[in-house]
């Protein structure tokens, strides 16, 4: 059987590896925009000179040979569903027995006037670092548009350099559609301690031509211009499908997918951000276009093509990022308002750049969601909690169960004790110690 | 898209605003202090003034520490690796390899024409001789290559050490482990025994423990502790006490903070070679080659070293006790049930851990038995044959062989003069015999690991790409299976410079011989497969 995979990231990739661990099919992975697959999320350190192009890839090239995965560098023009060919822009069409797509996504533009110029591009793909790296040369200043996880990397990029960034953010605080009011007016103030110029509630009406076909500057809906040579597109991303329209494909923002990732076409399968499910769990949405979400789809689409029925279960939401300086996690049900039904324990360091949020719900005292900012915490730990509907205060007990900062950093929980006895008047005793035994024990339980 | 787009990207050089100019003036201030050793190396007796020491060491100090303030200070604390892969002294380019050259140089005059460095029995001159001011203050003797050595070393790791400090500020553990190589450096490798030799006491880095310390039972150096010479009433005493902590080192104090801690009690927060490689190595970490090609390399060539040391040991210590009748505590006799005695606790040990280790490499334990075999039994038959060399080749000549090409050149000279080529840990990642063994008993009976964290690695790379001893962590973060390599340092790196809070050195007891079986990012179990 000869499986092609459309898209080389992490989903694609995922995919191809364990079908071939499963199985001995033939496969082939098309990709038009890396011969190699590279982590995506490392972009940002190859402009910032912390990595090589090649440290960014997770295998070394001859791994994909040995274990006979077959690279195509091509672009897919057109799915020939009718006949199970894929129809490519420079090698001869291609036939499959399964096929996964697996696009990922695309840059929002939002019809700005300019939008298209030179000097103007979303932070995706690897094209669109080798323009901001071939345009960052004496550039006097860029302007990002569009205050989310990528936005934040692409301010961080340009400061490594020292180039003046300005980002025009639409939302009264940072990504404050995603974080709670705290932790994104903490990210401002990471913002602005750089020396950033933050612009909240400030939105992009056009990008101005400088009569060669290239961006100078931007015009913001107050009227305000601002000289430019470089805008960063950042906001938001959408599904990478448009060569899918008008076709017998049934898509919504991203290609319809069922519980075992299968499209509406036979044979045909969607996985990591160009997907949408149908049927999300509950707690989880349609489109997650996220690492996480894609790898675990590539893993479970891998077993259902090779015989293996599994519905695609994510489990409990987790992610996590890294504003400049601060990094961030999250686990289960955080939203930037939570609903009435839960209570909120938020304690925050002094110092402003850590914090830990712990949201339960108030009828039944039940943990459902772990906000950190500055402080890490322990992935299995936190799920099991959740996924235990563990009380609020066992789970304050054992606190420092959770705790993954390294050895000898500080630790806060008699902090978040205090605080919870502030907000409840319940006191709290601390049970458990930091470090692996106990951790062992917990989860082994 | 094309060969040629993606080659501008490694060409890409963005010309700096990295160094500003004060940076650049502190740079120019530390090389001047250096251009003054140049030229007191060929300057003749012009420049045989103490002032002259002081003027190039303080202006080597006060270049790096200005450079560091002013390089470190200037930004928010966090990891800051702007323009690695950009600059010419750390990705290889001219100023990486006039570095490397110099340092490389300058070890091959160390070890095999001091006499260009200035020394002289008669009357030290040049660098060396720039140096005797210190050594009369320290112990009333001239200088000799080796002081000038230890000076310089001691001096990098303590000025490398303030930077690495002021870098990572912002995380304790880096500037606790980074106190603790400076210290080490400074009172146990430095300080202790000039002082002690003040006394006529044998030269001894308290630290400093064999295979890592290859000449601690030559004979010159078990004598040495036997008899000292010393002006102090105690000094057959401190003597003997030096002896018996050297052996308790090897066979009690090692493993058993080994096993607390795995080998990074030592390899990164106590060992010489690892305090400057953390601290003047710092800049050059990521330059360590992550294939597994190397790795495969690697394996090979420490245990052929841990082999050559062992075998060279035992030879030198039959040769002693040939040679040194019934005048010691031990005798001929004894040494060889002690060397039987100590090859079949070796083999049992591998026989109670045989099917990991057979995990690790399917024939190992053959390979290891037939080792154990041949050392014991040559011994043995050397003993009952009346023979010295049990292993035909002298002891002397095993001795010179592997001071020369182990002792010097790979530890010192391609150990250090290669730091800006192939990274700071070339000696500890491929020939360190003392890593080997540490190496063993982490992997296989201690409770340190790295645990990762859940799901939570997107594979990045800066693990791999910051780790010294070459180590592909991201391909264990990405399956989210804890790290337990026999390489691994302890550094704290990885986990420094992740971007996502994936990695955590720690120990834990409960599961030792499990802490990797688990793959925490795999997402479907087993069980959870239903077959159509």
């Amino acid at each position: 059987m000869h499986i092609a995979i459309i898209g080389n990231g992490i989903s694609g990739i995922t995919a191809a590896r364990f079908i071939r661990k499963l199985s001995d099919h033939r496969i082939t992975v098309i990709s038009a925009e890396t011969d190699h697959f590279f982590s995506r999320t490392a972009l940002m350190y190859i402009y910032m000179g912390h990595m090589r192009y090649q440290d960014t890839k997770p295998y070394e090239d001859w791994f994909w040979s040995k274990n006979r995965i077959d690279l195509l560098k091509d672009r897919v023009e057109k799915i020939d569903t009718a006949h199970q060919q894929l129809l490519l822009s420079k090698s001869a069409p291609l036939k499959y027995d399964k096929l996964i797509i697996a696009t990922g996504s695309a840059s929002n533009k939002f019809g700005w006037p300019g939008q298209d110029l030179k000097r103007v591009n979303g932070l995706y793909h690897y094209q669109d670092l080798e323009a901001m790296e071939k345009y960052s040369e004496n550039l006097k200043r860029a302007v990002i548009v569009g205050g989310g996880l990528i936005g934040i990397e692409m301010a961080e990029m340009f400061h490594s350099r020292h180039i003046p960034v300005t980002i025009l953010v639409r939302e009264a605080s940072y990504w404050n559609n995603a974080l709670p009011l705290e932790e994104s007016q903490m990210v401002n103030r990471e913002i602005l301690r750089n020396g950033i110029d933050l612009r909240l509630e400030s939105e992009l009406s056009e990008i101005v031509d400088d009569g060669n076909g290239e961006a100078c500057a931007v015009i913001t809906k107050s009227g305000e211009r601002i000289e430019c040579g470089y805008v960063g597109l950042t906001a938001g991303v959408h599904p990478n499908i448009d060569f899918l329209k008008n076709t017998n494909f049934e898509i919504n923002r991203g290609i319809l997918v069922d519980d075992n990732l299968a499209t509406n076409i036979p044979n045909v399968y969607a996985i990591g951000d160009c997907s949408e499910t149908r049927n999300p769990k509950p707690g989880r949405r349609a489109l997650e276009p996220v690492w996480y979400t894609g790898r675990i789809m590539g893993e479970t689409v891998a077993h259902n093509i090779c015989g293996n029925s599994v519905p695609y279960d994510p489990g409990i939401w987790f992610n996590s990022a890294k504003f400049i300086d601060i990094e961030y996690q999250v686990y289960g049900d955080i939203r930037s308002k939570q609903p009435e039904e839960h209570a909120i324990l938020y304690w925050e360091h002094t110092d402003g750049s850590k914090s830990v949020r712990i949201v339960y719900d108030k009828k039944g005292q039940f943990v459902v969601g772990f906000n950190l900012m500055g402080i890490r915490y322990r992935h299995e730990v936190c799920e099991k909690w959740i996924r235990d509907k563990t009380s609020i205060e066992e789970v304050l007990q054992n606190l420092k169960l959770a705790n993954f900062d390294p050895e000898t950093y500080k630790e806060h929980e008699a902090d978040i004790l205090k605080k919870y006895q502030e907000q409840t008047g319940k006191s709290v005793k601390l049970k458990s110690k930091r470090g692996w035994n106990p951790v062992y024990a917990f989860l082994k339980k | 898209m094309d060969q040629e787009v993606q080659n501008s990207m490694s060409l890409a050089n963005p010309a700096p605003p990295f160094m500003d100019g004060i940076e650049k003036m502190a740079a120019a201030v530390g090389g001047i202090g250096l251009l003054l050793l140049f030229v007191a190396a060929f300057g003749g007796d012009a420049v045989q003034h103490y002032l002259f020491l002081v003027a190039s060491l303080g202006l080597i100090t006060v270049g790096t520490i200005t450079f560091s303030i002013r390089k470190y200070l200037t930004k928010e604390p966090g990891i800051k690796n702007n323009g690695v892969f950009f600059s010419s002294l750390t990705h290889r380019g001219l100023w990486g390899w006039i570095a490397g050259i110099v340092i490389t140089g300058f070890y091959v005059l160390l070890y095999w024409a001091p006499e260009f460095l200035g020394l002289n029995e008669a009357g030290n001159s040049g660098l060396v001789g720039l140096f005797d001011p210190l050594s009369y203050f320290f112990k009333g003797q001239p200088a000799s290559q080796w002081f000038v050595y230890g000076t310089l070393y001691t001096l990098a790791i303590l000025a490398f050490g303030f930077k690495f400090i002021l870098k990572y500020r912002h995380n304790k553990y880096q500037i606790i482990r980074t106190i603790s190589v400076m210290f080490f450096q400074l009172a146990f490798a430095f300080l202790l025994p000039e002082i002690m030799a003040n006394f006529n006491l044998p030269y001894y880095d308290l630290k400093n423990m064999w295979p890592l310390n290859y000449y601690f039972f030559y004979d010159w150096n078990i004598n040495g502790m036997l008899n000292p010479e010393s002006t102090l009433t105690s000094g057959q005493t401190i003597g003997l006490f030096m002896l018996i902590w050297g052996i308790l080192m090897i066979f009690v104090i090692s493993p058993v903070l080994t096993y607390f801690y795995g080998k990074r009690w030592y390899c990164s927060w106590v060992c010489g070679c690892g305090g400057l490689a953390e601290t003047a190595g710092d800049s050059f970490r990521h330059l360590s080659d992550k294939s597994l090609k190397a790795w495969k390399l690697e394996r090979w060539i420490i245990h052929l070293v841990l082999v050559f040391v062992t075998i060279m040991t035992v030879a030198v210590l039959f040769s002693y006790f040939q040679n040194n009748g019934g005048n010691v505590l031990l005798s001929k006799p004894i040494f060889t049930v002690i060397v039987v005695v100590l090859c079949l606790a070796i083999a049992g040990t591998v026989r109670a851990n045989v099917k990991e280790i057979r995990a690790s490499f399917e024939k190992l334990p053959i390979i290891i038995y037939a080792i154990l075999g041949v050392i014991a039994l040559a011994t043995v038959i050397a003993f009952m044959t009346g023979g010295s060399n049990p292993f035909i080749i002298n002891g002397g000549s095993l001795r010179s062989t592997y001071g020369f090409l182990i002792g010097a050149a790979f530890s010192g000279v391609v150990g250090v003069g290669f730091y800006p080529l192939m990274g700071s840990r070339v000696w500890c990642r491929f020939g360190c015999p003392m890593a080997a063994i540490l190496g063993i008993q982490q992997k296989f009976f201690s409770r340190f690991r790295i645990t990762t964290n859940g799901g939570q690695c997107i594979s990045c790379g800066n693990c791999s790409t910051y780790c010294e001893m070459g180590i592909d962590v991201r391909s264990y973060a990405q399956k989210g299976q804890n790290i337990v390599r026999a390489s691994c340092v302890g550094c704290g790196i990885c986990a420094a410079v992740c971007p996502r809070g994936v990695l955590r050195l720690e120990n834990g007891s409960v599961d030792i011989h499990s802490k990797t079986s688990e793959l925490k990012a795999i997402h479907i179990a087993e069980g959870d497969i239903r077959i159509l």
